[in-house]
């Protein structure tokens, strides 16, 4: 990668990265360390890429550890985050949601 | 075979990216976090059914198997897991993802000979491994697998310091040579700085370590994309690395401390350590009866939960005793620490897990001058966030973090399993005001007995 291109991406990315989070109150700040922390775990295709890359056993074996920790870290990740937001939103959204579950049962 | 023309892997790249920033901004905003989640869950999903689009790949049956391993392990951890242990559970999420990036440029090493690429392997690797040991220590001590309280032994800055140097002309080996062994070398220096670096922290601490174990698996991340010549990786990890910096701060001014106060507070000698001697002076012990009268003829309440009312699983109880008092006419509201529980914002998702309602969940620069009205503050399995000690003694370790001013309320009750100091490690005073009576024994236990006092009114 040509490295100018390389340092452009990277500078706008860190002022993307610390806008979008700048004014978060404190009741989110686990959900959101959460849902970042799920989001390093695109490290999986890092991991994909290079177990896909690999003849030799003993490396595909360390490559495919990588690929099961990164799998964990992206899958819970995101999976944990819904569970914590889905308690902040569940109570407000059971009672308009409770007339309707018969209707989508009669389908 | 490839089935994607590089132009459209890059386009389908750009929008997981663009995915995951919707994610963060979606995330900031409660209205909006829930779908932010998915959005970035989806953009993740998008960028994984590229890889395998876009690349000539070997093993492919292999690698879907360890993504099922991954997937079959993770999920249901993460749908089940205690709402208390989350903490631990995200730390641990967060380590092997940072133990992934090392492994990752590990195998990649032998495939650069640029020694730029090169020195992104080292940082990669290095970073990675401090996040993956540094996550183990906080999971442990999250977990009460060892002590909460720093650890630290004579030499440790020099142990530190000596472990640094050595990673230095590892890493500087590594990029020299490409040698392997170098490489595992700087891999185990870095596990031993991920040790090093989080033992010293006290409990109270711990959370923001692992935010900021979070930005550094971010950037480790980030480097392993120049690695991998792979832009969304970089990307992705930049953002985490950015924004997870930016969290790290504002957790930390939430508890009053600046980080690096909390990184090496410990090193620089003692200020983390606080008093653990338990004084014999005496205290107003009072009965579930007692409490119940004083609630039930308050006007106002105020309940401040803490950690011990989540561990004893009392979120249920104590909603519902909210609830009987709003009936007899009393006005109760919850006093909520920014670090109550053991992360920020934890105590919110354990309240909301009980149904309490969001509008009687006060934060505490709203709640804190509406104590000098309140006839009752109702603290519940919760020490230091209203230590006054954190106002008043300057040697406290929780000296500047802001609390909760329970002390301005005309009675203070606190519920407590013993005389045991709080999380951090420190007596506080206000156990011994005159005011104060204090309901020994487990947090869920005495609420329910409180809750039949009051019923029997």
């Amino acid at each position: 990668m040509d490295p100018i291109t390389l340092l452009t991406v990277v500078v706008l990315a860190v002022f993307v990265g610390f806008e979008v989070v700048s004014k978060v109150s404190s009741t989110l700040h686990t959900p959101l360390m959460s849902g970042a922390n799920a989001i390093h775990g695109i490290i999986l295709i890092g991991a994909i890429l290079v177990a896909g890359q690999t003849t030799e056993a003993g490396l595909l074996v360390v490559a495919l550890i990588a690929v099961v920790l990164a799998t964990a870290n992206l899958v819970g990740g995101f999976v944990v985050t819904d569970r914590m937001l889905g308690m902040f939103r569940g109570r407000k959204t059971t009672q308009p949601t409770a007339p309707t579950a018969p209707a989508g049962e009669g389908k | 075979m490839s089935l994607l023309a590089p132009e459209w892997t890059a386009i389908l790249y750009l929008i997981a990216a663009v995915c995951f920033i919707l994610a963060l901004k979606g995330l900031s905003s409660p209205r909006t976090a829930r779908r932010g989640n998915l959005i970035g869950a989806a953009g993740a999903f998008v960028a994984v059914v590229t890889v395998f689009l876009s690349a000539r790949l070997e093993n492919i049956p292999a690698i879907l198997v360890a993504i099922a391993v991954g997937s079959a392990v993770a999920a249901p951890i993460a749908r089940r897991v205690q709402m208390t242990q989350m903490p631990q559970l995200v730390a641990l999420f967060n380590g092997v993802g940072g133990g992934a990036a090392a492994l990752v440029a590990l195998l990649e090493l032998g495939h650069n000979a640029d020694p730029w690429v090169r020195v992104a392997v080292v940082f990669t690797m290095l970073i990675g491994a401090i996040s993956f040991a540094g996550s183990g220590v906080t999971v442990a001590k999250l977990q009460e697998l060892i002590t909460t309280r720093p650890v630290i032994f004579p030499g440790m800055r020099w142990a530190m310091t000596a472990v640094l140097l050595a990673a230095v002309v590892a890493g500087g080996f590594v990029v020299a040579t490409g040698s392997g062994g170098w490489a595992v070398a700087l891999l185990l220096l870095g596990l031993a700085a991920g040790l090093l670096l989080v033992l010293p922290v006290g409990g109270a601490d711990v959370p923001i370590v692992i935010s900021l174990l979070n930005a550094f698996t971010g950037l480790a991340v980030a480097a392993s994309g120049i690695v991998l010549d792979n832009l969304l990786l970089v990307v992705a990890g930049t953002l985490v690395g950015a924004s997870g910096t930016i969290l790290t701060r504002a957790m930390a001014s939430a508890m009053g401390r600046g980080v690096s106060g909390i990184m090496f507070g410990a090193f620089r000698g003692g200020s983390t350590a606080g008093s653990t001697t338990q004084s014999n002076r005496p205290v107003r012990s009072s009965g579930p009866e007692d409490v119940a009268v004083l609630l039930a003829y308050a006007q106002r309440v105020i309940i401040v939960p803490g950690y011990g009312l989540a561990v004893a699983q009392g979120q249920h109880t104590i909603a519902e005793l909210a609830t009987t008092l709003a009936a007899r006419g009393v006005e109760v509201d919850f006093a909520i620490h920014p670090v109550a529980g053991r992360m920020p914002g934890h105590m919110n998702v354990l309240l909301a897990e009980a149904n309490v309602p969001y509008e009687s969940l006060k934060e505490m620069a709203e709640v804190n001058p509406e104590f000098k009205h309140a006839d009752v503050a109702l603290v519940v399995g919760a020490n230091d966030v209203v230590n006054p000690a954190a106002k008043s003694s300057p040697g406290s370790p929780i000296y500047g973090m802001p609390i909760l001013e329970v002390g301005q309320a005309r009675q203070v009750i606190f519920l407590k399993r013993s005389m045991r100091p709080g999380f951090a490690g420190i007596e506080n005073e206000l156990l011994y005001d005159p005011k104060t009576s204090l309901l020994f024994g487990d947090a869920k236990d005495s609420l329910t007995k409180v809750l039949g006092a009051v019923n029997a009114l």
